[in-house]
C-alpha cells in the first residue's frame, strides 16, 4: 500500500492509473500467470508446430530430418488433403447460411411475439447446450438407412428410403444438417440482441414513409441496422463450421470412402494415429492459416460496414 | 403515429407461432428420440413402424444396466474433476491479467491486448502437437493434467472480463484506495463481486465446452478410468457393437443431463455470457 501514491491531479505527461501513480509491478504480477501461460500453451507451441511442418519428424523417432518445404508440396498432390479441404469448404458453405438464415428467421419471428418468446428461445438454444457427442449418437439412427425414422417416414410416402451416411454424396450434407440443428439457436441469441438494439425511431419513421410492407421492412431497417451483428454471426459460424471434428469421428469417420472427410479429421488422423508429426504440422499449418486469414478478411469488412 | 413494432399485427401472430411451433417440433425431435429410446426395447428399433411410444416400456432398466454395467459415474466423476480444475486455474489467471488490461497502463498493455485478440483466433488444434509431445516429454500423457493443461488459459476470459471491468466505475476504485485498500484486495473484494454475472456466464461457457470436448481428450487418454463423458460414450458406443440402443441412449441421456438442468436452471446467465460476447 506504501507503493500508491495518489495525486489529486496527475501530470499529463505520467502514466493515468485512475489518478493513482502505481508501479508498473502491480500490473506486471496481475498479467504475468496469463502470459506465461499463453506462452507455454498457445505461442511457443506454434512456433514449434511451424518449425516441425519444415522436418520429416515421426513420432518415436529420435532424428529430425530437415526436409524444407517438401511437406507442403506433398501437400498439394495429396489426393485424401485436398479431398478433406474441399469437403470442409463445402460444409462451411453448407452450415453457414443455413444456421444464419434460420438462426435470424427464428430471432425475428420470436422478436415480434406477444407472447412466448422465452419458452421458443430455450426449445431452440438447447442444442447449443447438448452434448454434440450423444445426440451425434441420436441423429446416426435418426438417419439410419434402415431403421432410422426418417427412412422410416420416407417409406411410409412412398419415397425410395436413403442411407444418408452410407451415401457417398449425402454423408457430408447429413453432418451439416446436425451442425446447423445445433448452431441455429446460438445465431438465434445473437440476432435477438442485435434486434433489441434497433432503434424503434426509425422504424416510426419508415411508418411516416409509407412503407407498410413487412418484408419491406426487414430488407430496408432492420436487415442493414443488423450488419455488424450479422458479420459477427458470419465470423463465429464460419469458425465453427471450419472445426467440425466430433460428428465425423463418431458417426462416419471421414467415410464413406472419404466423402466426409474433413481438414480436423485427416490433420488428427495423420498426427495421432500415423504420427507422421512432420506432414501433421504442415497440415495444421494450413488450417491455422486459414482461419487467421479469415479472420483478418472479416475485421477488414467490420471496420468498413459498421460505421452508419 | 403509434406503431409499436414492426412485426407485431395481429393476423401475424398466429402465422409466427405455427412456423415457430413446427420448428420447435423439429429441434426437440432428437430429444424426444433419445429419451424414448432409452425406456424401449431395441428389438422395437428393428420393426418398419415408428411408434411415438414404447410398446414395451423398459422404464429405468437400460438407466440401472447403464450404471451398474459401464463406467459411466467414472466418466462423469472425470468431466466434473477435468471441468472444474480448467475453470478455477482459467479464473485465477484471467480475471487479473483482464483487470491489469482494463485499469492499469503499462507498457506492453497494447501488445498484451493484441496477442490476446490474435490467440483468440488459434483453436486447440493448432498447438495440439507440440502441446502432446511435451506432455509426453513430461511423461504426463493420459493423465488429469494432460486433459487440463492446454486449457488453463482461456483468452476468451480476458477478453470478456476486460470489457466487464472496464465499464466498472473509475470512482469506487480511487475510493477504495483513498481507504487504504491494497489493489489486489480491491480486485478481489470489489472488482470480481460485482462482476459476477460476467463471470457466471464465463463459467457455464467453459464448463460446457470441457465437459462436451472430445479432440483433445481422445488424443491425451488412454486408460478407461481416466476417459470424460464424450470419450467414454464414444468408446462405449465401439465396444458395444451389438447395437445395443436401449442402453447407448440411456448412457448418452445420463452425460447429457448435467449440462441440459444446468442450462435449464442458470439459463439467463448462459444467454447473457453469449450476448456479451456478440456485442464486442
Amino acid at each position: 500500500m506504501a507503493d500508491i501514491v495518489l495525486t489529486e491531479a496527475p501530470a499529463a505527461a505520467r502514466p493515468r492509473r485512475l489518478g493513482a501513480v502505481l508501479p508498473a509491478r502491480v500490473a506486471y504480477a496481475m498479467a504475468i500467470p496469463a502470459v506465461a501461460l499463453m506462452v507455454l500453451t498457445v505461442l511457443a507451441p506454434i512456433v514449434v508446430m511451424l518449425a516441425m511442418s519444415f522436418t520429416d519428424y515421426r513420432f518415436g523417432e529420435d532424428a529430425i530430418p530437415f526436409v524444407g518445404l517438401d511437406n507442403y508440396l506433398q501437400l498439394l498432390n495429396d489426393r485424401t488433403f485436398r479431398r478433406a479441404l474441399f469437403n470442409t469448404f463445402a460444409y462451411v458453405a453448407m452450415v453457414v447460411p443455413g444456421s444464419v438464415i434460420l438462426g435470424l428467421l427464428l430471432a425475428v419471428l420470436i422478436d415480434g411475439l406477444d407472447h412466448g418468446g422465452r419458452l421458443y428461445r430455450l426449445v431452440f438454444f438447447l442444442p447449443v447446450t447438448a452434448t454434440v457427442v450423444a445426440l451425434a449418437m441420436v441423429w446416426k439412427y435418426l438417419l439410419h438407412g434402415t431403421i432410422g425414422p426418417f427412412n422410416l417416414l420416407l417409406v411410409a410416402l412412398g419415397l425410395p428410403g436413403i442411407d444418408v451416411f452410407g451415401d457417398r454424396s449425402l454423408a457430408l450434407a447429413g453432418l451439416a444438417v446436425i451442425n446447423i440443428w445445433s448452431l441455429a439457436g446460438f445465431n438465434m441469441v445473437l440476432f435477438s440482441a442485435g434486434l433489441t438494439a434497433v432503434p424503434q425511431d426509425l422504424y416510426d419513421a419508415a411508418a411516416i414513409d409509407g412503407m407498410d410492407d413487412k418484408l419491406d421492412r426487414f430488407f430496408s431497417v432492420t436487415l442493414p441496422l443488423l450488419g455488424p451483428t450479422m458479420m459477427f454471426v458470419l465470423v463465429t459460424s464460419t469458425i465453427t463450421a471450419f472445426k467440425v471434428f466430433d460428428t465425423v469421428a463418431v458417426i462416419t469417420r471421414g467415410g464413406p470412402r472419404g466423402a466426409s472427410d474433413v481438414l480436423l479429421y485427416t490433420t488428427y488422423l495423420e498426427g495421432f494415429s500415423y504420427f507422421r508429426m512432420g506432414s501433421a504440422a504442415a497440415m495444421t499449418t494450413v488450417f491455422l492459416v486459414i482461419m487467421l486469414v479469415f479472420a483478418w478478411v472479416q475485421a477488414r469488412v467490420l471496420d468498413r460496414r459498421v460505421h452508419y | 403515429m403509434s406503431v409499436r413494432s414492426p412485426y407485431r399485427f395481429r393476423p401475424g401472430q398466429l402465422l409466427a407461432h405455427l412456423v415457430l411451433l413446427f420448428l420447435a417440433f423439429l429441434f426437440l425431435f432428437p430429444f424426444y428420440v433419445l429419451l424414448v429410446t432409452s425406456v424401449r426395447t431395441p428389438q422395437e428399433l428393428f420393426t418398419p413402424d415408428f411408434h411415438w411410444l414404447p410398446v414395451e416400456f423398459t422404464g429405468l432398466r437400460y438407466y440401472i444396466q447403464s450404471v451398474t454395467h459401464s463406467p459411466v459415474l467414472t466418466f462423469m466423476k472425470n468431466g466434473v474433476v477435468v471441468c472444474a480444475g480448467i475453470l478455477i486455474v482459467q479464473l485465477l489467471t484471467a480475471i487479473p491479467c483482464a483487470y491489469a488490461l482494463a485499469k492499469y497502463e503499462f507498457r506492453g498493455r497494447d501488445l498484451l491486448f493484441a496477442t490476446v485478440l490474435f490467440c483468440l483466433t488459434v483453436p486447440i488444434q493448432a498447438p495440439a502437437l507440440p502441446l502432446y509431445l511435451g506432455l509426453n516429454a513430461m511423461g504426463a500423457l493420459d493423465s488429469y493434467f494432460a486433459m487440463m493443461a492446454p486449457f488453463f488459459l482461456s483468452v476468451f476470459a480476458i477478453f470478456l472480463f476486460r470489457q466487464t471491468f472496464k465499464s466498472y466505475p473509475d470512482e469506487i476504485i480511487q475510493a477504495a484506495r483513498l481507504d487504504g485498500m491494497s489493489e489486489g484486495a480491491i480486485l478481489w473484494t470489489i472488482v470480481v463481486p460485482a462482476s459476477l454475472p460476467a463471470i457466471a456466464a464465463f463459467a457455464v461457457f467453459s464448463v460446457t465446452a470441457h465437459w462436451n470436448d472430445l479432440y483433445w481428450p481422445l488424443i491425451v487418454v488412454r486408460s478407461n478410468e481416466l476417459m470424460t463423458p464424450p470419450l467414454g460414450l464414444a468408446y462405449f458406443t465401439d465396444v458395444e457393437s451389438g447395437e445395443n440402443y436401449g442402453a447407448l441412449m440411456a448412457t448418452a441421456a445420463i452425460l447429457t443431463a448435467p449440462l441440459m438442468l444446468g442450462f435449464l436452471l442458470a439459463q439467463r446467465h448462459f444467454i447473457r455470457g453469449i450476448t456479451t460476447m456478440g456485442l464486442k
